[in-house]
């Protein structure tokens, strides 16, 4: 490691095998001791052997089974035994693109997951942006906890908390009365309300992330030349954190999208797409139809992803 | 820019409420569980110890306890395990695929849950034939659980590059002593905050655990959202959200420290 070593100091390795005093010993070839030398003259061989375990898993249980959910959205199931039968049809593509009651669902479910997005990007701006560049360093570290908790409690937890709050003698309830309002209840508005506040986090952090990253100087520069707050905001901080802001999009639309838990607590009788899989998995134990279905959150995601592509969002997730 | 006083104190004041926005619904459900009415009903009419204490005399929630934790601790040994030698492959090598190996680590968490878990369900039931039990809550939840310990190691491996473990091994060390003595201390705490937020993450996952659990395995999770809905089950519910709040919090709080302290000696 260092280059102006002078006299081979005594060697005190783990593997000294006996009481050399000068140099280094050739070391005895145990079994290990090949097995090292082969590793080391073999970085293939290591690379192969870190990944062969991680890579088998990931294989074998993430893209075996996608490729399989994928293969299953062809198939159907005997609705006479109940028994998925291996034959290759589209009927569950035709089914799904078709029916009214699933193009229903997926424009109400994007249109979810798309005011979700936009209430939290403007939650997240004005909190990420102090964070990022008003706050003191002090302040700011307890502002990342503070939005950081959160994030870890409990998804379950969190869609609970919302179920009290906008229950009908809840505390919003008592709340809002006094000036003749009164809760939305459970339906829409409420789930709405519930997977913004789940997903807060996760648009605030990258969006706090690429807001620190635009450099002060910038800023002082466009004041130099006139700039008011606004103009620079505009034209010089937006553009830049566009990645950021972007990428937190991500979080907050896909996640939207699968979800069905947070639909069933807060939801009333409402239906996401996610809700018309779990269904079919579950009580109608259709799984073919439930993978086909499936697939329309995957396409719309893929799409969303393809589309942010160029703008650099997936470096900032 | 130079902001406005005004200003200044305004966007102060926004962060502000939505904090209080974020942090009020939790206070409620703490509230609730000390409350004597078993329909939310807000402000509580009077308070009681009876939900909390019926919530830790419930067998049915301890049991649930337990299976999580059971869950939690395997899924990220094994997290632990496949995540830290991800790691060394991607940071030490330059191979073909890479990208594609990367994105594979990041894709089980990046996909609605309702993906992955659909996408196991199929895979155990239809494509393998296999019972669901509480294995293959297991093992989907390793899968996601690989990305947090993979994060954490991956960052640590960046910034502590070769030079001693190269130094280790001119000094004669073999490749299992140069990580027993070498490599593993320096990446210990990485380890442990990785696995602390793999445990709290398998701990409270509720969607890919609906559809890899077995008929008569009830994690923590999915005995809440069992119960949610039963009136007289309510106020217990608010109590295992309290004490489910806490427990995530105290490890993530620890992983947080851990990842702090790093960053600040860096």
């Amino acid at each position: 490691m260092t280059t102006n070593a002078t006299a081979p100091a005594p060697v005190r390795g783990p593997d000294r095998d006996d009481g050399s005093r000068s140099a280094i010993r050739r070391p005895r070839a145990t079994p290990a001791r090949r097995t090292s030398v082969f590793l080391s003259t073999h970085p293939r061989m290591r690379l192969a052997l870190l990944l062969s375990a991680p890579l088998f898993w990931l294989g074998l249980v993430y893209v075996v089974a996608l490729a399989a959910l994928l293969v299953t959205a062809f198939w159907s199931v005997d609705s006479f035994t109940g028994q998925i039968r291996t034959e290759w049809t589209i009927d569950n593509i035709v089914t799904v693109l078709t029916g009214s009651l699933y193009q229903t669902v997926t424009l109400r479910t994007i249109g979810v997951a798309l005011l979700v997005t936009i209430i939290d990007v403007a939650l997240a701006l004005p909190i990420a942006f102090y964070m990022a560049k008003v706050a003191s360093p002090r302040a700011r570290r307890l502002l990342v906890i503070a939005v950081l908790m959160p994030l870890w409690a409990s998804y379950l937890v969190k869609a609970y908390a919302w179920r009290s709050v906008l229950s009908q003698d809840g505390i919003l309830e008592w709340l809002v009365s006094p000036f003749g309002l009164s809760t939305p209840g459970y339906g829409l508005p409420a789930t709405i309300i519930t997977l913004s506040y789940l997903w807060l986090p996760y648009v605030i952090l990258p969006i706090y992330a690429g807001l620190e990253r635009v450099p002060d100087s910038l800023l002082e520069a466009s004041a130099d030349l006139g700039g008011k707050t606004w103009p620079t905001v505009r034209h010089v901080v937006l553009p830049l954190a566009a990645p950021a802001i972007i990428a937190g999009t991500i979080f907050s639309f896909s996640l939207s999208l699968g979800d069905y838990i947070t639909v069933n607590i807060v939801g009333g009788a409402n239906q996401m797409l996610g809700n018309l899989v779990y269904t079919n998995v579950g009580a109608a134990n259709n799984l073919p139809l439930a993978a086909a279905i499936a697939l329309i959150p995957i396409a719309i995601i893929f799409g969303y992803l393809a589309l942010v592509r160029r703008t650099g969002a997936l470096d900032n997730l | 820019m130079r902001l406005s006083r005004l200003s200044r104190t305004m966007l102060g004041a926004v962060a502000g409420l939505i904090l209080v926005l974020v942090y009020v619904p939790l206070l409620v459900v703490l509230v609730n569980s000390f409350s004597t009415s078993t329909s939310l009903s807000w402000p509580p009419p009077g308070f009681t110890l009876e939900w909390w204490r019926r919530a830790f005399a419930s067998a049915g929630a301890m049991e649930a306890v337990q299976t999580s934790v059971v869950v939690a601790l395997i899924s990220t040994a094994i997290a632990l395990v496949l995540g830290t030698l991800i790691s060394f492959a991607l940071q030490r090598f330059d191979f073909f695929g890479r990208q594609t190996v990367n994105l594979l680590v990041i894709l089980p968490i990046a996909l609605p849950g309702i993906i992955t878990g659909i996408a196991l369900n199929n895979f155990f039931r239809t494509i393998m034939g296999i019972p669901l039990s509480i294995w293959t809550v297991v093992i989907a939840h390793a899968t996601f659980c690989i990305v947090t310990v993979f994060n954490n190691v991956i960052a640590r491996l960046r910034r502590t590059g070769t030079k001693l473990e190269e130094a280790s091994a001119d000094l004669g060390a073999g490749v299992w002593t140069t990580f027993r003595l070498v490599t593993f201390p320096q990446l210990r705490s990485a380890l442990l905050a990785g696995g602390l937020l793999a445990f709290a993450l398998s701990f409270d996952e509720i969607i890919v655990t609906t559809f890899t659990a077995g008929s008569g395995v009830t994690t923590l999770p999915i005995f809440i959202l069992n119960n949610m809905f039963r009136p007289s089950q309510a106020p217990i519910v608010a109590v295992i959200a309290v004490v489910l709040v806490l427990v995530s919090i105290i490890p993530i709080y620890l992983a947080q420290r851990l990842s702090g302290d790093e960053q600040q000696r860096r």
